[in-house]
């Protein structure tokens, strides 16, 4: 089932506060029988889109269409959906097969007929052992699947799941994702995915729309968003690390960063933003572009340099409190690493001379650049870079557009 | 030592309370146990025939007011509380669907004010709401060309008395039973309602299958507690017939047994009427314990905490 927005907009009405522009003038096709991700910071609308698809919310103004047939006036129960609510909504006082079985016998489903399928959906989400517990007695991760069996049960024409992940740690969030992913392949039914973790989003969807205030930033496939982001909030919002943002210029048809060329451009003399990508920096013997390491960062196999340089653009980050989280932590096992590089005791009082933790690493005037770790860089080496032409993205200082 | 210490501190700290309801409640009930067991105890002396075990439980079951206040009292428990409660139910969940906030305070209000207003005036309202010449019920029941009917007058039959003492005291429940209710609904999650519509639940499955069970546990604590109310029900019957408990010449039909102990006591001078109105609480405590007990045992099965 296509599924197209048509001008699709919602706005919140409240007496103490102006409007709220939730959505505005979405204009999307969603491609029959595919997992679509549906992307942007908190706040940006996700939900209320998806509302909106499931017929709860009402839109302002434009319309939703299921293949051909408008189903704006439809209301929620006639619309052939099944919805996965972010905190599950599983009925508490029901078993997870009565849960299950809620949304056959409302559309008078035979009894024998109904268990039937409410097991063969409860097997294909792997939670046919649990049918006889009640939702308190069940762990997020399989919560979430009896939830995606309520709603897979009735056979959707749609299946929306809104931030179905964010409940789960880390680990669960993984396998979930997959699970998901095997699911909607075996029942090939479209499916809307919502969240606002961009690593989650490109990796299960088949196509992605990414959503700012409401209004669409791009489409497409995600490694095509990836590699050619429209704008500049695509840009940064896509990727982990995140991208590197330089105040630049371009000058007689060259990329400039302070005095260093890096690249070559058609588009007329203007300051600019350019943003590289932080696998877009190669280590050549010869280039202008030379810089000093400050930091070396080896997680697995990458090795990521960190770099200040004046033309650096500070960035706030999207991440997740969670991520962040993650990150202090990195941050302080590097500034242990750091303190031991510089020859000096780690103890406590040294530690907190040292500033490296968000000072530094997130705020300060730095860049990442992952590159081989044959290369053996130290810190305080000086390399010489050369930045990979489709790693970089030009774009209009004031508009944030591509250039 | 210090656990000694402790020990001393916490009774001191007991002992208000343990005093007050030693004076106001252990004592009567001990006394109230007494009583039944000894044969014409004088008020006035103090004094008594000796003891008995059944004699007292006799004489109660005899007396034909006894039977009259028993059928009363239960009629007026498992026909007021069971309706109450539904009524209530379903008052509230209309009073939560409406989506303006300032009209549901309003309503919120008006089913509210009979809880603080006292159940006598509220009993003599509906004593005139009933009367046959210009009460409101019968100016209805002439708009629909049914002549009027002698409801609690002078002469009216047992039914009918019976029949508006019931709706008085179902519409009296209502009050606190909506307040409960409407708490507990707005307590509910809403998304359970829009995964409900999103399942294509129907509004009456949708009562059934999830506001109900969520409201289970109130339910059961306002029907529990409403029944032992009942049980002791009293004020409602002065409030609607005053001191003759029934329509005039038709005294104390619709007595109740709360009624019959106030009844007994006021013939204390009389020897052995404090064991019969002794008898009658006990049988009464009685009969409330095995109904609370019965209670408990079906919410076991039926409320989802
Ligand atoms: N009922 C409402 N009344 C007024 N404003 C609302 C209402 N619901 C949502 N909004 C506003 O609409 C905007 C979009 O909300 P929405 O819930 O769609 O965000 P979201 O993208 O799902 O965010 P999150 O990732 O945090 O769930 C927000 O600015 C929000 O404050
Ligand atoms: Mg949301």
């Amino acid at each position: 089932m296509e599924i197209t927005l048509q001008n699709l907009t919602k706005i919140f009405q409240s007496k103490r506060e102006d409007e709220v522009v939730a959505v505005d003038n979405l204009d999307i096709v969603i491609p029959s029988g595919k997992l679509f991700g549906l992307l942007g910071p908190s706040g940006c609308g996700k939900s209320t889109t998806l509302f909106m698809i499931s017929g709860l919310l009402k839109p302002t103004s434009g319309k939703i269409y299921f293949g051909n047939e408008d189903v704006t006036p439809v209301p929620p129960e006639d619309r052939g959906i099944g919805l996965v609510f972010q905190n599950y909504a599983l009925y508490p006082h029901m078993t997870v097969k009565q849960n299950i079985m809620f949304p056959l016998e409302n559309i008078k489903m035979d009894k024998r007929e109904g268990l039937k399928k409410a097991q063969e959906i409860a097997d294909l989400v792997g939670i046919g052992h649990l049918m006889n517990r009640k939702p308190a007695q069940l762990s997020g991760g399989q919560q979430q699947r009896v939830a995606i069996a309520r709603a897979l049960v009735k056979s959707p024409r749609v299946l929306l799941l809104d931030e179905p992940l964010s409940n789960l740690d880390a680990r669960l969030r993984l396998q979930t994702r997959e699970e998901i992913r095997r699911i909607q392949r075996e029942t090939g039914i479209t499916t809307i995915f919502v969240t606002h973790d961009q690593e989650e989003a490109m990796s299960i969807s088949d196509e992605i729309v990414v959503l700012d205030e409401g209004v669409t930033q791009q489409v497409g496939k995600p490694q095509r968003v990836y590699d050619k982001p429209n704008n500049l909030f695509v840009a940064k919002f896509l990727g982990t690390p995140p991208i590197n943002i330089f105040d630049g210029r371009i000058e007689d048809g060259k990329i400039m960063i302070g005095d260093v060329a890096i690249g070559k451009s058609d588009a007329e003399d203007q300051e600019v933003t350019v943003g590289i990508r932080p696998e877009g920096f190669k280590i050549v013997e010869r280039s202008s572009f030379q810089v000093e390491v400050e930091f070396v960062e080896t997680i697995g196999r990458d090795t990521t340099l960190i770099i200040r340089h004046p033309d650096v653009e500070v960035q706030e980050s999207f991440e997740d409190p969670e991520q962040e989280e993650n990150t202090e932590e990195e941050q302080a096992a590097f500034a242990q690493e750091v303190a031991e590089e510089l020859g000096e005791e780690v103890d406590d009082t040294k530690m907190a001379g040292i500033d490296i933790p968000q000072q530094s690493v997130q705020q300060a005037k730095t860049f990442r650049a992952i590159v081989d770790a044959d290369y053996g860089v130290e810190p305080g080496d000086t390399v010489k870079f050369t930045v990979k032409p489709h790693k970089m993205h030009v774009f209009n200082k004031e508009t944030g557009e591509l250039v | 030592m210090l656990e000694e210490q402790q020990n001393i501190k916490s009774w001191f700290y007991l002992a208000p309370a343990l005093i007050l309801l030693s004076i106001f409640i252990f004592y009567p009930i001990f006394n109230a146990i007494f009583l039944v067991f000894v044969k014409d105890f004088n008020y006035l002396q103090g004094t008594h025939d000796g003891f008995t075990l059944t004699e007292n439980f006799r004489y109660v079951l005899r007396d034909p007011n006894f039977s009259m206040a028993m059928l009363n009292t239960m009629l007026i428990t498992f026909v007021s509380v069971p309706l109450s409660v539904i009524i209530a139910l379903l008052i509230s969940v209309w009073l939560n669907a409406i989506p303006v906030k300032k009209i549901q305070g309003f309503f919120q209000t008006v089913f509210f004010l009979p809880y603080v207003t006292n159940a006598i005036a509220i009993g003599m309202a509906f004593a005139f709401l009933f009367n046959q010449y210009y009460g409101l019920i019968n100016w209805f029941l002439g708009l629909l060309g049914i002549s009027p009917i002698n409801w609690v007058g002078m002469g009216a039959s047992w039914g009918r008395a019976m029949f508006s003492l019931l709706v008085y005291i179902t519409w009296l429940g209502l009050a606190f039973k909506i307040m409960v209710f409407l708490s507990g609904l707005q307590g509910i999650d809403k998304q359970y309602y829009e995964a409900a519509r999103v399942d294509s639940a129907s509004r009456s499955r949708v009562f059934k299958r999830i506001t109900v069970p969520l409201l289970s546990p109130m339910i059961m604590y306002i029907t529990v507690t409403s029944f032992i109310g009942a049980f002791k029900a009293y004020t409602e019957v002065i409030g609607m017939f005053g001191e003759r408990l029934g329509p005039a010449g038709d005294d104390r039909s619709m007595i109740t047994i709360v009624a019959l102990v106030y009844d007994a006591l006021d013939r204390s001078g009389v020897p052995g009427a404090l064991s019969e109105a002794a008898a009658a609480a006990l049988i009464l405590f009685a009969v409330t314990l095995v109904f609370t007990f019965v209670n408990l045992q079906v919410s076991k099965k039926r409320v989802h905490y």
